[in-house]
Formats: C-alpha cells, sequence, structure tokens
C-alpha cells in the first residue's frame, strides 16, 4: 500500500462507484482540463481527482468531498426537508421550475448544498458541501436554510462547523430571496464566533457573488484549494468595468493568500490532517 | 426629447413645456392667461398620475436611477440638523462613495450612513458612482461599531449600483469587507432602520442593509443582480432587462409581498425628484416615529426579533 493510499478514507480508495454528485462522463478515461494528460479514471479518483501529472485541483460533487473528508462512522445527513420553492413564479426563457427539474434530474440532489454532521478523525463536526453541478452551486432559499440549520446543530451542540464552498454566487431565480440568505447565514456565522464554536471554510473553484460576500469569507480560518479561483466579481465584469485585462493569477487562492484574504492553501490531499490539527488546537484535543 | 424626463414621461413634458411658454408670453404681454395655465397644469398632473399608477417594473427601476433624484447627500442636507461627516477606515483611505457622521433627527442624536453617487460629472468621479470598495465598507463598519458604544441609533440610506468590481477592490477584500458587515450589524445592540432611496443592487446595497426596521421608497428599486446583469446572463443581451426587471420583482410592492420590506414610503407624485423638500420631510418624520418605537424596545428582546426575522427569510 502506498502512502498516498493510507492517507485516503477506504470509502474513496475504494474502486466502486461513487455517490452522486461526481459530475464526470461515463467511460475509464478523463482528460485534465489543465494539462491535457489522459486519466485513468480508477487511478484519477484514488488520487482525489487531484490530476497526478499536473496536481489540478478537478471540481468534484458535494456528496464525493463530504465522503471523502468525514471518517466512515456516523454519519447523520442534516436539514434534508428543505427543498426548493419557487416563490416568485420565475420565468425567463425557461421556468425555473424545470430548471430546478432538469438540475435534480442531473445531479440526484434536491439543491446545492449537502449538509452532514459526522465525525473527523474521531472529533465530532458538521460539514456542509455545495455541488456546482446544481445551478452552478449557486445560493437560493434551500442552499442558505440547510447552512443555517447545520449551523445551528454546530452552535447547539458547540461543535466545529467546515464548509467547502464551490458556488457562481447569489442565484437570481430566487430574487432578493437569494439576497437575504448573505444575511441569514452571515448572522447564524456571527453567533458561532461569539460563543467560540470554531468555523473553517474551504473555498473550492470557483467561489464567487453572494456567497464569497457572505459566509466564504467569514471562517476563523479562510482556506483554498490550489489554483481555485474566488472574488467578488467575475473577472469578465471586472474586464468590462476597467477597459483592461487582468494580471496572471487574479482572482487565484495564490492572489488570495498573498493579499491577505486567506490562512493558507490545503492540497486535497493534506485536506483531513490539516483541518483536523486545526480544530484539535482550537478545541484543546489531540487528533488520533 | 426633454432629457429631464424619462422616456415614457415625454407627454408630461410636451405639456409642461407648453405651460413653460404660456407663462414667458404672459408674462411679455401682461396678459391674464392663468386660467390657460390651470387649466394645462391640471391636465399635466392627471397625465402623470395616470402614467405612474401604472409603472412597469422597468420604468421604475428608471425612476430610481433618475438623474435628479435625491441622493443621501440631499436628505441628509434636509432630515438632520448638527451633522458632523466623519471620515476615513483608518486602514487605507476614506471612499467617498459612502457618507457617514452624527447628526440629530427631531434633536435625537444618531449614526448616518449613507451611499452617494454624485451630482454632476466631476462629483460622480469623486463618489465613484455610488461603488463603494471595501475601506467604504469597513468606514461604515466602524462607525457602525462606534454607534453601539454610545448608544445611538444607525440610520442607513441604500442607494449604489453595487460594491465596486475593479482590481483594487478584489485586492483589498470586497468580499470580506460586505461579509463583515453582514454579520455584525445582526447583533449590534442598537437599533438599526434601513431605507433603499434609489438603488439597491445586490451585496453592495445589503452591506448596509441589516437591521430591525427596512424601508423602501415607493419608486426604489432593490435586487440581487441589475436587470441589465440578470438579461445578459439568460438572454445574452440587455436589451431584455425590462423582461429581467419583471421576472425578479424589483420593487417595493413585490418585496413587500414577499415579506422582505417593512414599509413602502410613498413618494410625491413623478416621483421624489419633483418634490425633494417634501420627500425628505415625509422620510424624516417616517424614520424619527420608527426610531421612537424602536428606541424604547428592550435591546435584547430587539436582537432576538432582528435575528428572528434573518432566520426567517425565505421560510414557506
Amino acid at each position: 500500500m502506498s502512502w498516498l493510499e493510507k492517507i485516503v478514507p477506504n470509502v474513496v480508495r475504494s474502486d466502486a462507484k461513487r455517490g452522486g454528485g461526481s459530475k464526470v462522463p461515463e467511460g475509464l478515461w478523463k482528460k485534465c482540463v489543465k494539462c491535457s494528460a489522459v486519466l485513468y479514471r480508477p487511478e484519477l479518483e484514488r488520487n482525489l481527482d487531484v490530476c497526478p501529472k499536473c496536481e489540478h485541483h478537478m471540481r468534484i460533487g458535494a456528496r464525493a468531498r463530504l465522503n471523502m473528508f468525514l471518517d466512515e462512522a456516523n454519519r447523520e445527513e442534516l436539514a434534508t426537508d428543505v427543498e426548493p420553492i419557487d416563490r416568485l413564479k420565475f420565468k425567463d426563457v425557461k421556468k425555473y421550475k424545470e430548471r430546478l427539474s432538469t438540475a435534480q434530474k442531473n445531479t440526484g440532489e434536491k439543491d446545492a448544498l449537502v449538509a452532514m454532521k459526522g465525525e473527523l478523525k474521531g472529533m465530532p463536526v458538521v460539514a456542509v458541501a455545495f455541488e456546482f453541478a446544481f445551478h452552478g452551486g449557486s445560493m437560493g432559499y434551500v442552499v442558505g436554510e440547510r447552512f443555517t440549520r447545520a449551523a445551528q446543530v454546530a452552535l447547539k451542540e458547540n461543535i466545529p462547523l467546515v464548509c467547502f464552498s464551490a458556488t457562481g454566487g447569489a442565484r437570481m431565480q430566487e430574487a432578493l430571496i437569494s439576497l437575504m440568505q448573505m444575511a441569514k447565514t452571515s448572522a447564524v456565522i456571527e453567533r458561532l464566533k461569539q460563543q467560540g464554536t470554531p468555523y473553517i471554510s474551504v473555498m473550492t473553484d470557483p467561489v464567487y457573488g453572494g456567497v464569497s460576500a457572505s459566509l466564504a469569507l467569514l471562517g476563523d480560518i479562510n482556506a483554498a484549494e490550489p489554483g481555485a479561483r474566488a472574488g467578488f466579481a467575475g473577472p469578465n465584469i471586472i474586464e468590462q468595468t476597467i477597459r483592461q485585462k487582468l494580471p496572471k493569477g487574479f482572482q487565484r487562492s495564490e492572489f488570495l493568500l498573498e493579499h491577505g484574504a486567506i490562512d493558507m492553501i490545503i492540497h486535497r490531499r493534506d485536506m483531513r490532517d490539516k483541518v483536523a490539527g486545526l480544530l484539535a488546537k482550537f478545541t484543546h484535543k489531540f487528533v488520533n | 426629447m426633454n432629457l429631464n424626463y424619462l422616456d415614457f414621461e415625454q407627454p408630461i413634458a410636451v405639456l409642461e413645456g407648453k405651460i413653460e411658454e404660456l407663462q414667458m408670453v404672459g408674462n411679455a404681454n401682461d396678459l391674464n392667461i392663468t386660467e390657460e395655465i390651470n387649466k394645462l397644469r391640471d391636465k399635466s398632473n392627471k397625465l402623470t398620475e395616470s402614467i405612474y399608477s401604472n409603472l412597469t417594473p422597468w420604468q421604475i427601476v428608471q425612476v430610481a436611477r433618475h438623474p435628479q433624484r435625491p441622493y443621501s447627500a440631499d436628505y441628509i442636507k434636509r432630515m438632520f440638523t448638527d451633522w458632523d461627516e466623519l471620515h476615513g477606515d483608518r486602514h487605507f483611505g476614506d471612499d467617498h462613495a459612502i457618507i457617514g457622521g452624527v447628526a440629530r433627527i427631531d434633536g435625537k442624536p444618531v449614526m448616518v450612513i449613507g451611499e452617494e453617487k454624485g451630482r454632476g460629472v466631476q462629483e460622480k468621479v469623486h463618489r465613484n458612482f455610488g461603488m463603494p470598495k471595501p475601506e467604504g465598507y469597513r468606514k461604515a463598519l466602524r462607525l457602525m461599531e462606534m454607534a453601539e458604544r454610545f448608544k445611538l441609533p444607525i440610520l442607513t440610506l441604500i442607494d449604489t449600483p453595487g460594491a465596486y468590481p475593479g482590481i483594487d477592490s478584489e485586492e483589498r477584500g470586497i468580499s470580506e469587507a460586505i461579509a463583515q458587515n453582514l454579520a455584525v450589524m445582526s447583533r449590534l445592540r442598537t437599533p438599526i432602520i434601513c431605507t433603499v432611496i434609489g438603488e439597491g443592487s445586490s451585496g453592495g446595497a445589503l452591506a448596509i442593509g441589516v437591521g430591525d426596521q427596512l424601508n423602501m421608497l415607493q419608486y426604489s428599486t432593490y435586487f440581487v443582480i441589475s436587470p441589465e446583469g440578470c438579461a445578459n446572463i439568460i438572454w445574452k443581451t440587455v436589451e431584455k432587462a425590462p423582461l429581467a426587471a419583471e421576472a425578479m420583482g424589483v420593487t417595493s410592492s413585490k418585496l413587500a409581498e414577499l415579506g422582505i420590506v417593512d414599509e413602502t414610503i410613498p413618494e410625491p407624485m413623478g416621483g421624489a425628484h419633483r418634490d425633494i423638500e417634501g420627500m425628505a420631510e415625509r422620510l424624516r418624520g417616517r424614520l424619527s416615529e420608527q426610531l421612537d418605537r424602536l428606541s424604547s424596545e428592550p435591546i435584547d428582546q430587539l436582537l432576538e426579533r432582528r435575528y428572528q426575522r434573518l432566520m426567517s427569510y425565505g421560510n414557506p
């Protein structure tokens, strides 16, 4: 068994088909979007969907994310009863309702956030992950509400909260209800802070708009995966506004670290160790 | 085309032009044409009333962005006494897109924070067209935390096309600045009243928009993305902005229906810019009354209500 396999939890190590959410096309081979290397899928999955040639961190689904992060035992999904509502009866070229059911069919998820209570190396944690394949991971009522309920569990039981974000921002089909989810999630995070319950925010590619300007940058620790893009306004909007080309690496995690927005960049294979180590110190424990 | 009037207001502009002409003719020739003028004025008022009672959401967006619409500075001048402007975020600079300071309203000391678009080209540039950068939101936060220390209620005036999307904004952490305000405003131990006076665009508006009471002026607008931005994403053209405005429900009446806005403050016939004094007087009255009501509530109860309200957003 290689050193890498040892640190990867069993559930990911197995070649069995992973839980829903991973939007990798069927087939045994996958091309790396960054270096174009053709990769053998079982091998890629063993490597946590990080390209073994160039270390590019590929996008992964919410369930795959939580699977590789949490211990296998004692997991419990939270706020599963929260479902999308089309309060505005939003319709553009398509009905929002239709868009929702297409996204649900494609991802197997009800909406763009999965929340779980579980353990990280034996320490109780609440962990949430965005499903980017669902409507660009956009935050509407369900994402805001599930995040908030998960945070309330963390608050009530005084156990740390960890969030993996991957999102284009607020969901415009829910208009101002989406915007208000920013205020809602920020308010519950502030309660965690006042109580001294740790909140770690890990940004994964990409994190923009309303999510970046609320829950993603309010962590006691803000972290990002290598090469992840995160910012308030998308690069196109900025280029249109200032009419100049953006510098190379703009809004990548290395840029965020350099400008003091995040504490650290965490490689996917180190995620469990690093987050567990931080939380153990914050809660005066030792990692198993 | 009269540029002081929006395109759907042009019939009113024609009538007002005629009235002006008649007045000039009358003055020059000593003729008594009062009756004629009164008739036309009556007609113009009726026309304004009929146009304004049927505004589409997109037309309301245009009124909210009217170049003559009163801005924060216009209200501050008229609604408060004893105004002291305070400057700077103590870290980087002073952002002119956000005005902050202490003042009195009906004798009561308050902290005032307002987004300011600026009038005239030079001032608009100085104010960055009302698009705050991180230092603007951090100045606002500094002043709001000061307000808590001195038990001053906070009044915010929202009017922005959005937080500034630029390289420097991102470098200095615009997302974090907005997020921090949302978090802290949810727990500040002093009443907070937020009023959208013009354009409430997305996170840049919400960043001074969390509180105990949310007011909207009748023809102001509040959205998660500008109708142009929404149209550009969905229809790939800004031409469809009217449809986007319709679909997103960007008006005070729609947002009151959704339970997000507490009070719609009526505007003078034809919009706030037709009678700035009257509008400022009415707003002052409403704010003063709301202030008395919120200040009389025990602070813990007020904070719990603020929190529960935040938690309820979007609930069926």
